[in-house]
């Protein structure tokens, strides 16, 4: 029998790779969101285990609007990027040093 | 669906790390079916697979980047990157397998009308007031990214109406008055 404690170590095991992503990956910041949007489902799939298991919709509504804010998020986050990108040519993290002192 | 996961951040090129997650998608859509929710997976796969890495998909491709560029602080943060990585499985295992969250199912309950509908019910009643916070930052999230993204052209040859319409006689004809001149004979 499947308990919840198996998508709960599944969603560790995802949000742990997001993290390591995030640190991997410190010079592009497009992994750097999809790494985020990574993080965002592992909370999801907690929700949505601890849904099924308490028979409790509600979690599956804080799914709903997780999943439009993360929406929201990622699309403000790529406008803002094309921006730099336009300004500054570059998206490489360590090149966007233009408040540098 | 980890191996993918795990090709995502690993993956040297960026494409390659977007179509990875993509696939992440699809296989947690596939595993909330299974958890009967059946209206948030399908959700999961229009709104992801189809609208958000769509655009990261585009971005990627029209910014053009040089991969080996970036490519060059990945093998310095391996180490600490591993360590982090370990210790938060770790930690995060311990405490999911603890006895607190040893639970089964209890009932086999399922809602008659499905569970979009109950989901539709609940979303209608109780959660009103942040069902329609969601609605209003998505209409800001349009604006942002539309107002970030557009630019105005220099070049570009257009017109005003309002200047047109605002024109008067005088901005456009000029009267001059000049001496008259003197009848010559000839």
């Amino acid at each position: 029998m499947i308990t919840i404690t198996h998508f709960l170590v599944l969603g560790a095991i995802l949000f742990s790779l997001a993290v390591t992503g995030i640190f991997m990956n410190r010079k592009n910041l497009i992994v750097l969101l999809m790494s985020i949007e990574l993080m965002l489902l592992a909370v999801n799939i907690n929700f949505v285990a601890f849904s099924y298991y308490l028979n409790d919709l509600t979690g599956q509504v804080f799914v709903f609007f997780i999943l439009t804010v993360a929406a929201a998020e990622a699309a403000i986050g790529l406008a803002i990027l094309v921006v730099v990108f336009r300004n500054c040519g570059t998206i490489n993290v360590q090149d966007l040093d233009e408040m540098k002192g | 669906m980890v191996t993918a996961a795990l090709r995502m951040i690993t993956a040297k090129n960026p494409v390659h790390s977007i179509l990875s997650l993509v696939l992440v998608f699809f296989t947690s859509s596939a595993i909330w079916l299974l958890l009967e929710a059946e209206f948030l997976a399908i959700t999961l796969v229009l709104v992801y697979v189809g609208a958000v890495m769509v655009l990261f998909l585009f971005v990627v491709m029209m910014l053009n980047i040089n991969t080996a560029q970036i490519r060059e602080g990945f093998v310095k943060f391996m180490p600490v990157a591993i360590v982090v990585s370990l210790i938060m499985i770790a930690e995060l295992v311990l405490v999911v397998i603890s006895k607190e969250f040893e639970l089964e199912r209890e009932s086999n309950f399922v809602f008659e009308s499905g569970n979009t509908h109950a989901l539709g019910e609940i979303l209608y009643t109780d959660y009103l007031l942040p069902f329609e916070t969601a609605a209003v930052i998505l209409l800001v999230a349009i604006v942002a990214a539309i107002v970030l993204t557009l630019r105005q052209r220099v070049e570009t040859r257009t017109q005003n109406p309002g200047e047109q319409i605002k024109v008067k006689a005088k901005d456009r004809v000029r009267i001059v008055s000049l001496p008259s001149e003197d009848k010559k004979e000839y």
